[in-house]
């Protein structure tokens, strides 16, 4: 006879069996969760210093919080198995409350939170400070290496200024030479990039995910961020803020490029904008010199 | 009805207070409809409170599950942007003041009185006025259906808002609503305030006075605090709109940063008006059904009162993306860590009021379980958006949207929802299904956790809030597709819950006055309790008068069911 051979593995009661499977799947599942961390669990990062250091603060506070929150989520879940109502089951215990347990979870609590705010001021000059372009980068010209050094003193360089303006449904950027494009944002590779961030109609938000975390583009402020892109690429981002009926629409793209390509864009990019403006400058002209011809023959024509 | 007047400043010669009730003359008591509209009744209030409120749940919830099917794949098709805008404004702002903000006075307005023992609010016109603000709100916000909703979000942030980007009256609308809901909040703190410092049960000392009366004391507070500001800055902004100022203008010198600092110092203190009281339902919920006192009464009611001060101080975490100096984030990130010390306090609380408790696993204390073990989710993500330079990545994405709804719905309509089943029976004197009850929860829970859970995984690969569309190759296909699966289980869940009452109304099984065993002084009175609530008030000797009350009785060697005052005569 099996179940009399086998009598303790033959579960008391089936509920409690089920329980028990449903809180260690949940337990597994939360201690695989680290594993499958990587993407699922943590912000977009590999773009830049500034969204990879957010990256890790991020992670630490994540693992505290898992620690939280299998201990409240198990606590919680325990009572409510262990303490259930039965029958010949133990009355309640009339408990009121207990001071030192009180006054140790509010100084635990308290001082999990200063931990973590010692955390983030460690991480935060790193996030927050733009560092100095990297060797491979584009040199800034401001230094001026002399014949027998090849390059400018490393890591003094200027960093490169774009001016970012957010407008319904679109970016601008416009480089140091005065150059500007939409849309697409060209920046050369191992360059620190500070942007100048500004919105000419509605509050947008400028964002890459993978390289820096959000920035608000309101009219009448200019607020600032900064990225350095280890390798050359496309980075995808868009607007985060709502502003109409567009917002989905408004995309951003970062083109990670080799220094001598950035700046023969932006060379060819002046080069177009002057020659545009010029051929728009010619079709004027040439449009008033019609019109002045013509008024007489119209003035003629209507009278 | 005769009409009744409480005398209660009657004071005898010896200058103690004395009750006393004076019948002028009869009048024909109004019938049908007509006694309704013109009722002063806290419990009438009380109930139309609650039917309005949920009507407004079920049209935000349809909205929301709109939104969900047009997110369901990329590349969606089934509303235009401008619609898909106009709806997450809509369900955005029926939630919060056509929702979970009222359904917290019709709470209040029903029990509040009779956990206190008074025999009505302290000023019963005032409290109708307050609720048929609240209709006018809702109706003029509503009404923008006709013409065209506004589409700038539940923030309705400058400039974007102003005439020049929305000139449509949507924006308009949404002005009048707040300035309607915002009345009629603030008349209805102004009454809790009166009632509860004034016209508590003889004994009812501050610290035996129930946690959820704790909890709409702070609440009317915290509205008190909140609202003026609110209700200026949405009077610049119908100025600018229509009046040719520029507060939030900045090509007239304005400042589109000035209406986000007034916006949350009334936006945030608004999080803790939704979520406070529905930590005061629990609070007499998990006591009740665990058979035991609630742990750590004075700490729960000191964390709600720090909780209600610290909400005040946190507003700018909501700006962190901003232009704003550091100094001023670091401050904010400081405070709003210092908030989730109360909230822990009440959580552990909780589990210790479990704890060694026999507890009877009824739908309220379903309902009342879930609520620490969503919130807290809620309050973890809470303090990870805290932490500012991570604030920067999870802002104005899904994260903040799962987050604030852990926070909303996990908390607050849990909450809500443990209420209802609760006090369902004492409104109604009817049962609500046990099954339906304990079905709707499931199905809510697991509904609830498809559809929010997924959306941090969608904020964290970039998916931004508030976008009626994504790329294929953004790779949160997946996260939307279980999230709409997910929001639609929820809604059969929430129908289930809405069956069940129009069920049990009148099938019901007869609850009698105590079906649960309350700790609390409604529980005294028959159910539904009479116009005057209580014929005798009985003297509170604790915080647990009806647990006082049943071991006297015991005592007496009478039978337990005679517990609650007589039937009065003539209800």
């Amino acid at each position: 006879m099996i179940p009399r051979a086998l009598p303790a593995l033959r579960p008391s009661n089936p509920r409690r069996t089920i329980l028990v499977a449903l809180v260690a799947g949940i337990l597994l599942a939360l201690l695989a969760a680290p594993v499958g961390i990587a993407d699922t669990f943590t912000p977009e990062s590999g773009g830049s210093p500034n969204a990879d250091q957010i990256d890790s603060l991020y992670k630490i506070i994540l693992y505290v919080a898992i620690v939280i929150f299998l201990i409240v989520e198990g606590t919680l879940l325990w009572a409510l198995i262990k303490y259930r109502a039965r029958r010949d089951g133990p009355e309640a215990a009339q408990i009121h409350g207990n001071t030192p347990l009180e006054l140790g979870w509010t100084v635990g609590a308290a001082v999990i939170l200063v931990v973590l705010s010692v955390v983030t001021f460690l991480y935060l000059g790193d996030i927050r400070n733009p560092p100095a372009s990297g060797p491979e980068g584009l040199a800034s010209g401001l230094q001026v290496a002399s014949i027998d050094q090849p390059d400018p003193p490393k890591g003094e360089s200027k960093p490169l200024e774009i001016k970012v303006n957010g407008q319904q449904f679109v970016w601008r950027y416009e480089y140091p030479n005065g150059a500007f494009n939409y849309y697409e944002l060209v920046a050369p590779v191992d360059t620190t990039v500070v942007m100048k961030v500004t919105a000419s109609d509605v509050i947008h938000s400028w964002w890459i995910p993978k390289m820096f975390g959000k920035v608000d583009a309101v009219p009448g402020y200019t607020n600032e961020t900064w990225f350095k892109a280890p390798r050359t690429g496309t980075y995808i981002g868009q607007c985060a803020e709502l502003c109409g009926s567009g917002h989905a629409d408004m995309r951003a793209r970062v083109r990670v490029v080799e220094p001598e390509q950035y700046t023969a864009f932006i060379e060819r990019q002046k080069r177009d904008i002057e020659a545009a403006g010029e051929a728009l400058a010619e079709q004027r002209a040439q449009r008033e010199q019609i019109e002045q011809s013509d008024t007489g023959v119209i003035r003629a024509k209507r009278s | 009805m005769a009409t009744t007047e409480h005398a209660a400043a009657a004071a005898g010669s010896n200058g103690r207070l004395r009750p006393e009730v004076v019948i002028h003359g009869l009048e024909p008591e109004p019938k049908g409809w007509l006694a309704w509209l013109t009722t002063t009744d806290h419990k009438r209030i009380g109930i139309m409170y609650f039917v309005a409120t949920f009507i407004f749940f079920i049209l935000g919830g349809v909205e929301a599950l709109i939104m969900r099917l047009q997110l369901a794949q990329p590349s969606g098709t089934l509303v235009s942007p401008e619609t898909y805008n106009g709806l997450v404004s809509m369900h955005g702002t029926t939630m919060i003041f056509l929702f979970i903000v009222p359904v917290m006075a019709a709470f209040g307005n029903y029990f509040v009185p009779l956990m206190i023992g008074a025999r009505d609010m302290a000023f019963p016109r005032l409290n109708a006025l307050s609720f048929w603000l609240l209709v006018c709100g809702g109706i003029a916000f509503y009404a923008s259906l006709f013409f065209e909703p506004p589409q700038a979000g539940w923030t309705s942030y400058t400039p974007l808002s102003d005439d020049a980007y929305l000139p449509g009256s949507g924006i308009d609308a949404w002005i009048f609503l707040i300035h309607l809901t915002g009345l009629s909040s603030l008349v209805g703190a102004i009454n809790f305030v009166a009632t509860i410092h004034n016209m508590r049960a003889p004994g009812m000392s501050w610290g035996r006075m129930p946690l959820f009366v704790w909890s709409i004391l702070v609440y009317s507070y915290l509205l008190i605090a909140a609202l003026p500001t609110i209700a200026a800055a949405v009077t610049m902004l119908l100025t600018d709109r229509h009046f040719g100022t520029a507060f939030f203008d900045p090509t007239g010198g304005g400042d589109p940063m000035l209406w986000q600092h007034l916006f949350w110092f009334f936006g945030h203190p608004e999080v803790y008006i939704m979520i406070l009281p529905a930590f005061g339902i629990i609070s007499e919920i998990l006591p009740v059904f665990s058979r035991k006192p609630i742990f750590g009464y004075k700490a729960i009611a000191a964390a709600t009162v720090a909780i209600a001060f610290l909400g005040l101080l946190v507003w700018a975490h909501h700006m962190f993306t901003t232009p704003t100096s550091t100094v001023v984030l670091i401050f904010f990130m400081l405070s709003s860590f210092a908030i989730a010390v109360p909230t822990g306090i009440k959580i552990f609380n909780w589990i210790a009021t479990l704890w060694k408790g026999s507890i009877v696993f009824k739908t309220p204390l379903y309902f009342a379980a879930a609520l620490p073990a969503l919130f807290v989710i809620g309050g973890i993500s809470g303090v990870m958006l805290a932490v500012f330079p991570v604030d920067w990545q999870l802002h104005d994405t899904y994260f903040v949207v799962a987050h604030l709804h852990y926070v909303l719905f996990g908390g607050s309509v849990f909450g809500i929802f443990a209420g209802l089943y609760y006090w369902f029976p004492k409104m109604t004197g009817r049962m609500m299904s046990e099954g339906l009850g304990k079905l709707s929860f499931w199905v809510m829970f697991v509904g609830f956790n498809l559809t929010f859970l997924v959306q941090h995984s969608a904020g964290l690969s970039g998916m931004p809030r508030r976008i009626y569309d994504y790329d294929a190759d953004l790779g949160v296909t997946d996260y939307n597709l279980i999230s709409t699966i997910g929001s639609f289980m929820l809604g059969i869940g929430v129908l289930i819950t809405v069956i069940n009452v129009l069920r049990s109304y009148r099938n019901g099984k007869v609850a009698g006055n105590d079906p649960w065993q309350g700790n609390t002084l409604e529980w005294f009175v028959q159910s539904p309790p009479p116009v005057n609530n209580f014929d005798v008030v009985p003297r509170v000797r604790s915080v647990e008068p009806m647990k006082d009350i049943r071991r006297e009785v015991a005592k007496a060697g009478e039978p337990v069911g005679s517990v609650a005052q007589p039937v009065a005569s003539g209800t």
